[in-house]
Parts: structure tokens; sequence; C-alpha cells
């Protein structure tokens, strides 16, 4: 983290920052995804709601209310998005866990249909946000967003850190393992579960509060695109579920392969890839590269 | 004012009605697949979008009808579905930790299929043309399309044909058997995993003729499989997952809630009453309406 600090100094490529962003982006998604896939086994497959409710919710700051301070609309975005992860858990953690998975998908398309709908924020149109010529401290504004991302991720990944080795962690690994034992165990089974889907949708919308920034035209269909909900979910798989290395990991890996894929083959042939990685892992390196290198240390050792 | 209410009343349920019997036939391969054997294959729908596509194809290249375009395929699903679920047996549920593992293997199939689709296929909307499409039968004063008379009607052929099949052959039966007690089914002889291998192979059939249906009714294009995620397993789980009667009766009921609110309240939120019907039914009634 530090050498990408430093780097940044001396880098004057804008391309380096532009790819980088998304990397890190995915790098917070991935995490936060994984606090409630990995950690507790509640598959979301509708990562794109959280994702594109808090870049919607900065949009709004900035176009109507005019708001640009970065704090104030990274923290709308985690705010917003983390009340619909509370929300959603409300309704629909009691029940098993693949209903879950298909009420987060249901979400992702009552709200992109609620959001095309809603004349106030584009509809279907979209709207423009204005980047701001001057950044504090950094020169150019894409410099700073990748520095704020990289403090981000930063943050998120301590955050993941924090609950992995806290009573939390315990809590939740003992809901994934088998949820009605550790009910019977005397585990508060559901107030761990909201804790969950609450801080992984917080993560995410505040993943999305830079992006209308980044991409200075938000419109429905690519802030709800299936790709954040698939590589979400695939970088995780393919780092390893288990601890908060396997996300950033699987993030470093696949969004660097995607960004250079996008520019040599083309965008959906990159998807194509990233669906083959995802069930070839899922099939074949279930515990995820963070496995696979425990595996082989423990055979070293041996 | 009272009339016109009632016609528009009239028109919203025979439509409801029409489309029910519709999402009965592509919602039925589910209620084997995830009613009966468990297998949470939220890649259903986009089987049926591949079914729509072959459809489109042999119906555009050789003009074939789209009703024998979804018939003729389905052998060829049948086997596809035999080598999805040998690598879902192998991979998950020999294993027992069916749950996280297999739902991200299904999605990931989802998402293969949908991408592969729009590489083929580009996101334009595609249809199929047959005399039949862009008529209407007139009976007592009402007007029923054929584009969704003719689904309705294979549809509940369809989902007919394969409850006498679960219930009157030695196959269906053993289906049925499987899910209520494999080990019973063991000692009668039959292997519990070649039985739940040819039903998964079955549900997968289905989809071709389901995909042909839906592209009778509509253009397609590969994310529309999406909206259907929530509307097959809302009908598979208010039905009593693996009631195929049971089905059948909860896809009319989702057809015409979903065509009484899009008349009502508005086209873009019909998708959603599915999904809330699925909510409700989870949180009042899991079993479902026929469920055991």
């Amino acid at each position: 983290m530090l050498a990408t600090l430093l780097s940044q100094r001396f880098i004057r490529n804008q391309y380096f920052f532009f790819a980088g962003y998304v990397i890190l982006q995915y790098v917070i998604l991935a995490t936060a995804w994984n606090i409630l896939g990995g950690y507790t086994g509640y598959v979301n497959f509708g990562t794109s709601a959280f994702f594109a409710l808090g870049a919607y919710s900065a949009a709004i700051l900035i176009n109507k209310l005019g708001v640009s301070h970065f704090l104030a609309l990274v923290v709308a975005g985690g705010l917003v998005s983390g009340l619909l992860g509370l929300g959603i858990g409300y309704l629909t953690l009691r029940l098993r866990g693949v209903f879950f998975s298909i009420a987060t998908l249901a979400l992702a398309v009552v709200l992109q249909t609620a959001i095309i709908n809603w004349d106030y924020v584009g509809g279907a149109r979209g709207i423009y946000v204005l980047r701001p010529k001057e950044a504090p401290f950094f020169g150019h504004y894409v410099e700073f967003l990748f520095i704020m991302m990289v403090l981000l991720s930063l943050v998120s990944v301590g955050v993941a850190w924090w609950i992995e080795n806290s009573w939390v962690g315990r809590g939740l690994a003992a809901i994934r393992d088998n949820e009605e034992a550790a009910e019977c165990m005397g585990v508060p089974i559901l107030k761990l579960k909201l804790f969950a889907t609450t801080v992984s949708g917080i993560l995410m919308g505040v993943a999305g509060a830079p992006f209308p920034y980044y991409i200075t035209y938000l419109e429905p269909s690519s802030a709800f695109n299936l790709d954040y909900a698939v590589n979400s979910l695939a970088m995780p798989m393919i780092g390893g579920t288990t601890t908060w290395i396997g996300p950033v990991i699987g993030a470093v890996l696949l969004g660097t392969a995607q960004q250079l894929a996008t520019v040599t083959i083309s965008s959906h042939l990159n998807l194509l890839l990233v669906g083959v990685i995802l069930v070839a892992f899922v099939v074949l390196a279930p515990e995820g590269i963070v496995g696979l290198a425990q595996r082989l240390r423990r055979r070293k050792l041996s | 004012m009272g009339s016109k209410f009632m016609e528009l009343l009239l028109n919203a349920v025979k439509d409801g009605l029409l489309l029910g019997g519709f999402y009965g036939a592509i919602s039925v391969g589910l209620t084997i697949s995830f009613g009966l054997l468990d297998v949470v294959n939220i890649a259903h729908p986009i089987f049926i979008i591949l079914g729509s596509y072959i459809a489109y194809v042999l119906n555009s290249t050789w003009g074939v009808d789209p009703l024998l375009a979804g018939l003729l395929p389905a052998p060829l699903f049948y086997w596809l579905g035999v080598a999805v679920y040998r690598v879902y047996y192998r991979s998950f549920e020999r294993r027992g930790e069916e749950s996280l593992r297999g739902l991200v293997f299904f999605f990931g199939i989802l998402f293969l299929i949908e991408v592969s689709l729009i590489i083929t296929y580009g996101v334009d909307y595609r249809l199929v043309s047959a005399g039949y499409i862009g008529r209407s039968l007139d009976l007592g004063g009402l007007s029923f399309a054929y584009r969704l008379l003719v689904p309705f009607l294979a549809g509940s052929l369809l989902t007919l044909a394969l409850f006498l099949f679960l219930t009157r052959s030695f196959y269906g039966k053993a289906i049925m058997g499987v899910s209520q007690d494999r080990f019973a089914l063991q000692l009668m002889g039959a292997d519990p995993v070649k039985i739940k291998t040819i039903a998964f192979g079955l549900s997968i059939a289905t989809t071709s003729l389901a995909g042909a249906l839906l592209i009778i009714i509509g253009p397609v294009e590969p994310s529309v499989g999406r909206v259907y995620i929530g509307r097959v397993f809302a009908v598979v789980v208010l039905g009593g997952m693996g009631s195929v009667g049971g089905t059948l009766v909860a896809a009319i009921i989702v057809g015409v809630a979903e065509s009484l609110t899009s008349i009502f309240v508005g086209p873009a939120w019909s998708e959603a009453v599915s999904f809330a019907l699925l909510l409700l039914a989870l949180a009042v009634r899991p079993s479902g309406l026929f469920g055991r």
C-alpha cells in the first residue's frame, strides 16, 4: 500500500489511476461481499443495488444539494446502503439461504426499475456530474480519487480484519458452519446476521459513492450492471472466502486481468473469462487461492 | 365508468390466466429440480432463454414452427442437464456442502450462458414469426391473442404430461420417491443418483419448450432471464415445492396478480409482484399451497 502511495507521485500516466481506481473499488466490494458471503455463508447476488444506491446518493448530493465535500459523499453513500442492508436483512434473513439470495436479486431488479422510473435522478437518461477541477493536496482530481480509494480500501480491509478476529467473526463462522447448532448454543444469530448485512451494505455504498465523480455520467444500466454482482462474488471465491486476504488477492488478480483483457480482447470475452474462472474455482478449488496456499504449506511441513 | 373498469378487469384477468398457464410451463422444470431434488438451479431461466434462442435460430433459418423448434432440441437439453447435474453432484452434493457453493456454481452457469449468448447474438431483441402470431381469437366478446393462447395451451399440456409422468410411470414415481425417502428407494433396487440425474435432465429438457413458448409471447434478449428468476421461484415455492398441480395453480395466481398490477399500477412494477408474492409466501406459509 505504501508503495502505491509513493509510486503515484512518479507515475504521470492517467490511465494507471483510472484502472487502479477500478481495482481498488473491487477490493472494497469483494471485501464487503465476503463479510456476508464468506464469513456468514449468505450469498448476496444484489451487490449492484448497494453499489448503485451509494453512487446515486452521492450524485443527488452533488447535483441537487450542491454538496461536494468528499467525506460527506462517502458517509452518505455508506449510510443509505447500510440502511438498505439492514432493511433487506430484516425482511429476509429469517429465510433459508437460497431465498435470501433470490431476494437480493429481486432487490437489484426492483431498485433498478424504481430508479429508471424516477425522473428526479434522471430516470433512464441518467445524470451528468461535473468533476471538480482542483483537488485538495493533489493536482488532478482523478489522482485524488485514486488516493481516496486506497484509503477507503484500507479502511474496508481493516473492518474485515477486525470482524474476522473478534467474537463477531467467530459467531458469523458458527452461523456459516451450522446455523441451527449455533442458535442452540446461544449465538445471537439474527443480530449477527443483521450486523453482517448492514456492514456489507455500508462498505458497498462507500465503494459506490465516489463513482459519479469517476465516471461523470451515471445511468441505471451501468450502475446496476450484473458485472458488479459477478465480480464481487468471483473475487472472494477465487482468492479465498475465509479470511480478509482472499478478497484482496482475488480483486487484485481478477481486476488486473480484466483491465488488461478489456483493452486487448473485447469486454464481453473478458466477462466470459470471469464466468469460466468462477465456475472452475467453485468446482475445483472452493477454498480459493488462500486455501491452495495453505494446503501447499501443510504439505511442505509434513 | 363502471363497465369500462369491468372491461379492464376482465381483460386483465383473462391475460393473467393465459400468462399463468405459460408461467406454469416454465416453472414445472424447476418444480422437479428445486422442489423435488432440492437443487438450487438458479440458472433455470437462462436455460429457458437458451431454448428461446435455439427456437429463434431454427425459426429464422429454416422456418421451423416455434412449437416444433421447442420440442426438437429437447433431447439435447436433456443431455445438457445430465452433464450439468453430474458436475454438480460430483462437486457438491456428494461432499455435503451444497448450499453456498452449489448456489454460486449455478450462478456462474447462469452468467456463462448469458454472456455467451450476448457474444453470439448481441443484445438486440429477437423474435419468431409464425402464422398465428399477431392474430387473435374472439370468444364471447373477449379477444384471446394467439401469441398468449398457444403458449397457454402448450404449457398446460406440458404440465399435464409431466404430472402424468410423475404419478403414473415407473421413473416418474421413482423421482417422487427419491425426494421423499431415498433409502427406501435404494432398498427397492433403484439407484437414487441415477434417478436424480434423469430428473434433472428432464427439468432442463422442459426449458427447451419453455423457451420456445417465451419467444412466441414476445421478443427475447439475453438479460430477460433475470426477471424470470423471481417468477419461477415464486411459482415453485407458492405451489408447494414439488407439487406439479400446485405449480400450475400458483402460476395462475402469479400471472393474474402480475396482469392486474400491470394494468392498474403500471407495467414496470409487474416484475416486482412475483418477488413480493415469493416473500409473502415464505413469510406466511413456506410450505406453499399444496406443500408436503
